[in-house]
Protein backbone atom coordinates (compact mmCIF):
# COMPACT_ATOMS: atom_id res chain seq x y z
CA UNK A 1 0.00 0.00 0.00
CA UNK A 2 1.84 3.51 -0.96
CA UNK A 3 2.08 5.96 1.05
CA UNK A 4 1.67 9.47 -0.19
CA UNK A 5 3.95 11.91 1.58
CA UNK A 6 4.69 15.93 1.70
CA UNK A 7 7.25 16.45 -1.27
CA UNK A 8 8.83 18.65 1.35
CA UNK A 9 9.73 15.87 3.24
CA UNK A 10 10.98 13.64 0.60
CA UNK A 11 14.77 12.41 0.19
CA UNK A 12 17.06 12.97 -2.20
CA UNK A 13 16.09 8.88 -3.23
CA UNK A 14 12.55 9.76 -3.08
CA UNK A 15 12.97 12.76 -5.39
CA UNK A 16 15.19 11.21 -7.97
CA UNK A 17 12.27 7.84 -8.23
CA UNK A 18 9.19 10.01 -8.97
CA UNK A 19 11.47 12.02 -11.57
CA UNK A 20 12.83 9.26 -13.05
CA UNK A 21 9.88 7.39 -13.48
CA UNK A 22 7.45 10.14 -14.33
CA UNK A 23 10.47 10.97 -17.17
CA UNK A 24 10.32 7.34 -18.25
CA UNK A 25 6.28 7.59 -18.69
CA UNK A 26 7.32 10.53 -21.02
CA UNK A 27 9.69 8.23 -22.94
CA UNK A 28 7.00 5.79 -23.38
CA UNK A 29 4.49 7.79 -24.67
CA UNK A 30 2.39 7.08 -21.52
CA UNK A 31 2.12 10.68 -20.18
CA UNK A 32 1.26 12.50 -22.89
CA UNK A 33 -2.38 10.50 -22.68
CA UNK A 34 -2.69 11.68 -19.78
CA UNK A 35 -2.26 15.49 -20.75
CA UNK A 36 -5.05 14.68 -24.21
CA UNK A 37 -7.60 13.04 -21.49
CA UNK A 38 -7.56 15.48 -18.90
CA UNK A 39 -7.81 18.28 -22.25
CA UNK A 40 -10.42 17.05 -23.65
CA UNK A 41 -12.37 16.67 -20.42
CA UNK A 42 -12.06 20.80 -19.99
CA UNK A 43 -13.55 21.37 -22.91
CA UNK A 44 -16.71 19.59 -22.58
CA UNK A 45 -16.95 19.83 -19.05
CA UNK A 46 -19.89 22.66 -18.75
CA UNK A 47 -22.07 24.45 -16.34
CA UNK A 48 -25.28 23.70 -18.47
CA UNK A 49 -24.69 20.47 -19.91
CA UNK A 50 -22.65 17.03 -19.17
CA UNK A 51 -19.59 17.95 -16.71
CA UNK A 52 -17.73 15.04 -15.12
CA UNK A 53 -13.75 15.85 -14.08
CA UNK A 54 -14.68 19.72 -13.64
CA UNK A 55 -17.48 22.22 -12.01
CA UNK A 56 -19.34 19.26 -10.71
CA UNK A 57 -19.57 17.19 -8.12
CA UNK A 58 -17.09 14.57 -9.48
CA UNK A 59 -14.49 17.24 -9.43
CA UNK A 60 -13.08 15.15 -6.54
CA UNK A 61 -13.59 11.80 -7.71
CA UNK A 62 -12.66 12.10 -11.25
CA UNK A 63 -9.39 13.38 -10.20
CA UNK A 64 -8.97 10.79 -7.58
CA UNK A 65 -9.26 7.78 -9.66
CA UNK A 66 -7.27 10.47 -12.59
CA UNK A 67 -4.64 10.01 -9.78
CA UNK A 68 -5.03 6.43 -8.97
CA UNK A 69 -4.21 5.64 -12.53
CA UNK A 70 -1.26 8.00 -12.91
CA UNK A 71 0.49 6.57 -9.73
CA UNK A 72 -0.28 2.99 -11.25
CA UNK A 73 1.50 3.88 -13.80
CA UNK A 74 4.44 5.32 -12.00
CA UNK A 75 4.62 2.32 -9.86
CA UNK A 76 4.31 -0.38 -13.32
CA UNK A 77 8.27 1.60 -13.74
CA UNK A 78 8.82 1.86 -9.72
CA UNK A 79 7.23 0.05 -6.89
CA UNK A 80 8.59 2.47 -4.89
CA UNK A 81 7.22 5.25 -6.01
CA UNK A 82 4.18 7.12 -4.78
CA UNK A 83 2.62 10.74 -5.51
CA UNK A 84 3.76 13.01 -3.07
CA UNK A 85 1.41 16.01 -2.26
CA UNK A 86 2.83 19.68 -2.26
CA UNK A 87 0.96 21.93 0.58
CA UNK A 88 1.61 25.26 -1.41
CA UNK A 89 0.35 26.92 2.09
CA UNK A 90 3.15 26.45 3.47
CA UNK A 91 5.99 25.81 0.47
CA UNK A 92 4.48 29.12 -0.74
CA UNK A 93 7.63 30.97 -2.83
CA UNK A 94 9.07 30.36 -5.80
CA UNK A 95 12.57 29.20 -3.74
CA UNK A 96 10.90 27.00 -2.38
CA UNK A 97 13.02 23.05 -2.75
CA UNK A 98 10.06 21.95 -4.81
CA UNK A 99 11.59 24.57 -7.45
CA UNK A 100 14.82 22.79 -7.46
CA UNK A 101 17.03 21.31 -9.93
CA UNK A 102 16.76 17.98 -8.22
CA UNK A 103 12.99 17.95 -8.62
CA UNK A 104 10.77 19.92 -10.53
CA UNK A 105 13.10 22.57 -11.29
CA UNK A 106 12.70 26.41 -11.31
CA UNK A 107 10.56 29.59 -12.66
CA UNK A 108 10.45 30.38 -16.30
CA UNK A 109 13.15 32.84 -17.64
CA UNK A 110 11.57 35.77 -17.97
CA UNK A 111 11.79 36.17 -21.64
CA UNK A 112 9.50 33.48 -23.05
CA UNK A 113 8.41 31.74 -19.59
CA UNK A 114 10.75 28.89 -20.54
CA UNK A 115 11.85 26.58 -17.87
CA UNK A 116 15.81 26.08 -17.64
CA UNK A 117 16.95 24.25 -14.88
CA UNK A 118 16.07 20.69 -13.44
CA UNK A 119 14.39 17.66 -15.24
CA UNK A 120 12.23 19.14 -17.00
CA UNK A 121 13.93 22.07 -19.03
CA UNK A 122 13.45 21.37 -22.79
CA UNK A 123 17.39 21.39 -22.98
CA UNK A 124 17.34 17.92 -21.28
CA UNK A 125 15.54 16.34 -24.68
CA UNK A 126 13.40 14.21 -22.29
CA UNK A 127 10.76 16.81 -21.33
CA UNK A 128 9.10 18.09 -25.16
CA UNK A 129 5.14 19.53 -24.99
CA UNK A 130 3.78 17.55 -27.49
CA UNK A 131 -0.26 17.93 -26.46
CA UNK A 132 -0.70 21.99 -26.21
CA UNK A 133 -2.96 24.76 -27.57
CA UNK A 134 -0.10 26.65 -29.09
CA UNK A 135 3.52 25.75 -30.63
CA UNK A 136 5.66 25.56 -28.42
CA UNK A 137 7.59 23.09 -27.37
CA UNK A 138 8.98 23.52 -24.01
CA UNK A 139 8.00 23.72 -20.42
CA UNK A 140 6.29 27.01 -19.14
CA UNK A 141 6.47 28.67 -15.75
CA UNK A 142 5.39 32.40 -14.64
CA UNK A 143 5.31 31.65 -10.31
CA UNK A 144 3.27 34.59 -8.96
CA UNK A 145 3.64 36.83 -12.13
CA UNK A 146 0.84 39.22 -12.28
CA UNK A 147 0.10 39.45 -9.06
CA UNK A 148 -0.83 36.43 -8.89
CA UNK A 149 -1.63 34.74 -5.36
CA UNK A 150 -1.09 31.80 -3.57
CA UNK A 151 -4.31 30.32 -1.31
CA UNK A 152 -3.73 30.66 2.22
CA UNK A 153 -3.99 28.44 5.35
CA UNK A 154 -6.35 30.21 6.78
CA UNK A 155 -8.57 30.42 3.72
CA UNK A 156 -8.19 26.50 3.12
CA UNK A 157 -9.38 26.27 6.59
CA UNK A 158 -12.71 28.15 5.99
CA UNK A 159 -13.43 25.85 3.14
CA UNK A 160 -12.59 22.66 5.49
CA UNK A 161 -15.35 24.53 7.15
CA UNK A 162 -18.24 24.16 4.94
CA UNK A 163 -20.48 21.08 6.03
CA UNK A 164 -21.88 20.68 2.55
CA UNK A 165 -20.31 18.63 0.11
CA UNK A 166 -22.13 20.27 -3.60
CA UNK A 167 -25.11 22.04 -3.94
CA UNK A 168 -27.71 22.64 -7.01
CA UNK A 169 -26.97 23.84 -9.30
CA UNK A 170 -23.69 21.21 -9.25
CA UNK A 171 -21.90 23.74 -11.54
CA UNK A 172 -19.09 26.75 -10.63
CA UNK A 173 -22.21 28.53 -9.74
CA UNK A 174 -22.45 26.48 -6.53
CA UNK A 175 -22.69 28.34 -3.56
CA UNK A 176 -22.11 26.98 0.41
CA UNK A 177 -20.67 23.84 -1.70
CA UNK A 178 -17.40 22.57 0.12
CA UNK A 179 -16.45 20.84 -3.56
CA UNK A 180 -17.16 24.58 -5.55
CA UNK A 181 -15.20 26.20 -2.69
CA UNK A 182 -12.18 23.94 -2.93
CA UNK A 183 -12.26 23.46 -7.01
CA UNK A 184 -12.05 27.44 -6.65
CA UNK A 185 -14.89 29.03 -8.95
CA UNK A 186 -15.99 30.79 -5.39
CA UNK A 187 -14.98 32.04 -2.45
CA UNK A 188 -11.84 33.84 -0.91
CA UNK A 189 -8.59 32.57 -2.62
CA UNK A 190 -10.13 30.38 -5.26
CA UNK A 191 -8.26 28.31 -3.77
CA UNK A 192 -7.47 24.80 -6.41
CA UNK A 193 -7.69 27.45 -9.54
CA UNK A 194 -5.65 29.92 -7.91
CA UNK A 195 -3.23 27.17 -7.68
CA UNK A 196 -3.22 26.12 -11.44
CA UNK A 197 -2.75 30.23 -11.88
CA UNK A 198 -0.21 31.26 -9.84
CA UNK A 199 2.21 28.56 -11.38
CA UNK A 200 1.24 29.79 -15.16
CA UNK A 201 2.92 28.54 -18.48
CA UNK A 202 1.19 25.18 -19.14
CA UNK A 203 -0.66 24.92 -15.62
CA UNK A 204 -2.99 27.87 -16.11
CA UNK A 205 -4.00 26.16 -19.10
CA UNK A 206 -6.45 23.00 -19.94
CA UNK A 207 -3.38 21.21 -20.67
CA UNK A 208 -2.14 21.36 -17.30
CA UNK A 209 -0.62 18.14 -16.57
CA UNK A 210 1.83 18.99 -18.90
CA UNK A 211 3.64 20.14 -15.87
CA UNK A 212 4.59 17.58 -13.34
CA UNK A 213 3.26 19.73 -10.79
CA UNK A 214 -0.18 19.05 -11.61
CA UNK A 215 0.27 15.58 -9.78
CA UNK A 216 1.71 17.12 -6.95
CA UNK A 217 -0.85 20.16 -6.57
CA UNK A 218 -4.07 17.54 -7.48
CA UNK A 219 -2.57 15.08 -4.42
CA UNK A 220 -2.81 17.84 -2.43
CA UNK A 221 -6.29 18.91 -2.99
CA UNK A 222 -7.05 15.20 -3.10
CA UNK A 223 -5.76 14.98 0.44
CA UNK A 224 -7.52 18.20 1.53
CA UNK A 225 -10.74 15.88 0.78
CA UNK A 226 -9.44 13.34 3.32
CA UNK A 227 -9.05 15.65 4.97
CA UNK A 228 -12.54 17.38 5.07
CA UNK A 229 -14.29 13.67 5.16
CA UNK A 230 -12.72 12.69 8.77
CA UNK A 231 -14.05 16.54 9.95
CA UNK A 232 -17.54 15.94 9.02
CA UNK A 233 -18.20 11.91 9.16
CA UNK A 234 -21.82 13.06 8.56
CA UNK A 235 -21.67 14.51 5.26
CA UNK A 236 -21.30 12.29 2.16
CA UNK A 237 -20.95 12.71 -1.37
CA UNK A 238 -23.94 14.77 -3.68
CA UNK A 239 -25.78 14.68 -5.05
CA UNK A 240 -27.18 11.02 -4.53
CA UNK A 241 -29.44 10.08 -7.77
CA UNK A 242 -31.65 11.74 -10.68
CA UNK A 243 -29.61 15.03 -11.13
CA UNK A 244 -29.24 15.86 -15.06
CA UNK A 245 -26.04 16.55 -16.24
CA UNK A 246 -24.10 15.45 -13.01
CA UNK A 247 -22.59 12.54 -11.70
CA UNK A 248 -24.72 11.13 -9.39
CA UNK A 249 -23.10 8.74 -6.22
CA UNK A 250 -23.63 5.89 -7.80
CA UNK A 251 -23.04 6.68 -11.72
CA UNK A 252 -20.75 5.75 -13.33
CA UNK A 253 -18.07 8.16 -14.33
CA UNK A 254 -16.36 8.83 -17.87
CA UNK A 255 -13.71 7.72 -19.52
CA UNK A 256 -13.49 4.46 -17.09
CA UNK A 257 -17.25 3.86 -17.05
CA UNK A 258 -16.56 0.98 -14.05
CA UNK A 259 -15.85 3.38 -11.49
CA UNK A 260 -18.73 5.91 -9.43
CA UNK A 261 -18.32 7.93 -7.06
CA UNK A 262 -19.27 5.63 -3.80
CA UNK A 263 -16.22 3.62 -5.21
CA UNK A 264 -13.73 6.61 -4.73
CA UNK A 265 -15.17 7.76 -0.95
CA UNK A 266 -12.28 5.22 0.61
CA UNK A 267 -8.80 6.17 -0.51
CA UNK A 268 -7.67 3.73 2.01
CA UNK A 269 -8.47 1.35 -0.27
CA UNK A 270 -5.78 2.52 -2.77
CA UNK A 271 -3.17 4.56 -0.43
CA UNK A 272 -2.69 6.47 2.70
CA UNK A 273 -1.42 9.99 3.32
CA UNK A 274 1.36 10.16 5.77
CA UNK A 275 -0.38 12.82 8.14
CA UNK B 1 -4.74 39.06 -47.33
CA UNK B 2 -4.58 36.50 -49.67
CA UNK B 3 -2.17 34.71 -47.48
CA UNK B 4 -4.52 34.90 -44.84
CA UNK B 5 -7.72 33.62 -47.50
CA UNK B 6 -5.12 30.41 -48.43
CA UNK B 7 -4.32 29.58 -44.85
CA UNK B 8 -8.28 29.65 -43.95
CA UNK B 9 -9.27 27.29 -46.82
CA UNK B 10 -6.36 24.96 -45.50
CA UNK B 11 -7.60 25.31 -42.19
CA UNK B 12 -10.89 24.22 -43.04
CA UNK B 13 -9.93 21.23 -45.21
CA UNK B 14 -7.73 20.36 -41.91
CA UNK B 15 -10.56 20.52 -39.49
CA UNK B 16 -13.08 18.65 -42.40
CA UNK B 17 -10.72 15.97 -42.02
CA UNK B 18 -9.72 15.28 -38.62
CA UNK B 19 -13.72 15.61 -37.52
CA UNK B 20 -14.15 12.18 -39.26
CA UNK B 21 -11.47 10.80 -36.70
CA UNK B 22 -12.81 12.67 -34.27
CA UNK B 23 -15.99 11.35 -34.53
CA UNK B 24 -15.01 7.81 -34.35
CA UNK B 25 -12.50 8.06 -31.63
CA UNK B 26 -13.91 6.72 -28.00
CA UNK B 27 -12.91 10.26 -26.13
CA UNK B 28 -14.41 12.26 -23.61
CA UNK B 29 -15.58 14.77 -26.85
CA UNK B 30 -17.04 12.24 -28.39
CA UNK B 31 -19.15 11.05 -25.83
CA UNK B 32 -20.14 14.67 -25.00
CA UNK B 33 -21.25 15.69 -28.33
CA UNK B 34 -24.65 14.22 -28.16
CA UNK B 35 -25.73 15.62 -25.26
CA UNK B 36 -24.73 19.20 -26.24
CA UNK B 37 -26.32 19.00 -29.86
CA UNK B 38 -29.65 20.26 -27.79
CA UNK B 39 -28.44 22.36 -25.69
CA UNK B 40 -29.92 26.16 -25.30
CA UNK B 41 -27.91 28.86 -25.20
CA UNK B 42 -30.40 31.82 -25.57
CA UNK B 43 -30.76 32.48 -22.04
CA UNK B 44 -26.84 32.35 -21.37
CA UNK B 45 -25.24 35.51 -23.41
CA UNK B 46 -27.97 37.79 -22.03
CA UNK B 47 -29.13 40.44 -24.77
CA UNK B 48 -27.58 40.18 -27.95
CA UNK B 49 -24.23 38.79 -26.55
CA UNK B 50 -20.73 39.90 -26.27
CA UNK B 51 -19.44 42.80 -28.53
CA UNK B 52 -17.22 41.84 -31.42
CA UNK B 53 -14.39 43.46 -32.03
CA UNK B 54 -11.43 43.67 -34.22
CA UNK B 55 -8.02 44.83 -33.62
CA UNK B 56 -4.42 44.80 -33.69
CA UNK B 57 -3.21 44.29 -29.80
CA UNK B 58 0.66 43.70 -28.93
CA UNK B 59 1.29 42.69 -33.05
CA UNK B 60 -1.87 40.03 -33.19
CA UNK B 61 -4.70 40.79 -35.30
CA UNK B 62 -7.93 39.53 -32.66
CA UNK B 63 -11.60 39.12 -33.48
CA UNK B 64 -14.43 38.47 -32.21
CA UNK B 65 -17.98 37.83 -33.54
CA UNK B 66 -20.84 35.56 -33.14
CA UNK B 67 -20.26 32.06 -34.22
CA UNK B 68 -21.54 30.85 -37.97
CA UNK B 69 -24.27 28.73 -37.64
CA UNK B 70 -23.35 25.02 -37.45
CA UNK B 71 -19.28 25.98 -36.76
CA UNK B 72 -17.58 24.38 -33.86
CA UNK B 73 -18.17 27.59 -31.72
CA UNK B 74 -21.48 27.63 -32.41
CA UNK B 75 -22.37 25.09 -29.03
CA UNK B 76 -18.47 25.20 -27.88
CA UNK B 77 -18.34 28.84 -27.68
CA UNK B 78 -21.50 29.31 -26.23
CA UNK B 79 -22.53 31.13 -30.04
CA UNK B 80 -19.47 33.73 -30.29
CA UNK B 81 -16.21 32.71 -31.50
CA UNK B 82 -12.96 34.21 -31.01
CA UNK B 83 -9.76 34.21 -33.48
CA UNK B 84 -6.06 35.13 -32.65
CA UNK B 85 -4.33 35.56 -36.62
CA UNK B 86 -7.06 33.57 -38.08
CA UNK B 87 -6.97 31.08 -35.83
CA UNK B 88 -9.87 30.11 -33.61
CA UNK B 89 -9.15 29.92 -29.71
CA UNK B 90 -11.41 27.67 -27.88
CA UNK B 91 -13.62 29.41 -25.77
CA UNK B 92 -15.96 28.85 -23.01
CA UNK B 93 -19.02 31.15 -20.95
CA UNK B 94 -19.13 30.35 -17.20
CA UNK B 95 -22.60 30.15 -15.67
CA UNK B 96 -22.18 33.56 -14.28
CA UNK B 97 -21.43 35.33 -17.59
CA UNK B 98 -17.74 35.39 -17.15
CA UNK B 99 -15.13 33.83 -19.78
CA UNK B 100 -12.39 31.76 -19.71
CA UNK B 101 -10.50 30.07 -22.66
CA UNK B 102 -8.10 26.87 -23.28
CA UNK B 103 -4.51 29.10 -22.67
CA UNK B 104 -6.54 30.83 -19.97
CA UNK B 105 -8.89 28.05 -18.05
CA UNK B 106 -8.61 28.62 -14.34
CA UNK B 107 -8.83 32.84 -14.30
CA UNK B 108 -12.17 33.92 -15.48
CA UNK B 109 -12.86 37.33 -17.08
CA UNK B 110 -15.44 39.64 -17.61
CA UNK B 111 -15.74 39.31 -21.85
CA UNK B 112 -14.50 37.39 -25.05
CA UNK B 113 -12.35 40.42 -25.52
CA UNK B 114 -10.55 40.37 -22.17
CA UNK B 115 -10.05 36.72 -23.13
CA UNK B 116 -8.75 37.32 -26.64
CA UNK B 117 -6.40 39.69 -24.97
CA UNK B 118 -4.98 37.70 -21.78
CA UNK B 119 -4.67 35.11 -24.59
CA UNK B 120 -2.06 37.10 -26.48
CA UNK B 121 -0.47 38.39 -23.67
CA UNK B 122 -0.12 34.57 -22.80
CA UNK B 123 1.29 33.77 -26.18
CA UNK B 124 3.85 35.39 -26.68
CA UNK B 125 3.83 35.42 -29.90
CA UNK B 126 3.47 31.44 -30.01
CA UNK B 127 0.88 30.38 -32.81
CA UNK B 128 -2.58 28.52 -31.98
CA UNK B 129 -2.88 25.04 -33.21
CA UNK B 130 -6.06 24.62 -35.23
CA UNK B 131 -8.77 23.81 -32.89
CA UNK B 132 -10.10 20.54 -34.43
CA UNK B 133 -6.39 19.25 -33.95
CA UNK B 134 -6.83 19.68 -30.22
CA UNK B 135 -10.16 17.68 -30.40
CA UNK B 136 -9.21 14.66 -32.43
CA UNK B 137 -7.51 13.19 -29.77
Amino acid sequence: MAVRKNQAGLSATDKRNFVNAVLELKKRGIYDGFVRTHEEFIMSDRDNSDRVGHRSPSFLPWHRRFLIQFEGELQKIDASVSLPYWDWTADNTPTASIWGDDFLGGNGRSRDAQVMTGPFAYSTGKWNINASSDNRPYLQRELGADGAQLPTRAQVDAVLAMTTYDTAPFNSLSEGSFRNYLEGWRGQGRVHNSVHVWIGGQMATGYSPNDPAFWLHHCFIDKLWSDWQRMHPTSGYLPAGGTPNVVDLKDTMRPWNNVTPADMLDHTKFYTYDR
Amino acid sequence: MSSNITRRVVLRGTAVAVAGAALVAPTAMAAGRGAMTGMDHSGHTGHGGPQPFDEMYQGRHIVGKAAEPGSMSAHHGDGFSVFIDDRELHIMQNGDGTWISIVNHYLPLADPHAIARAAVEKLRGAELVPMMMNMAH
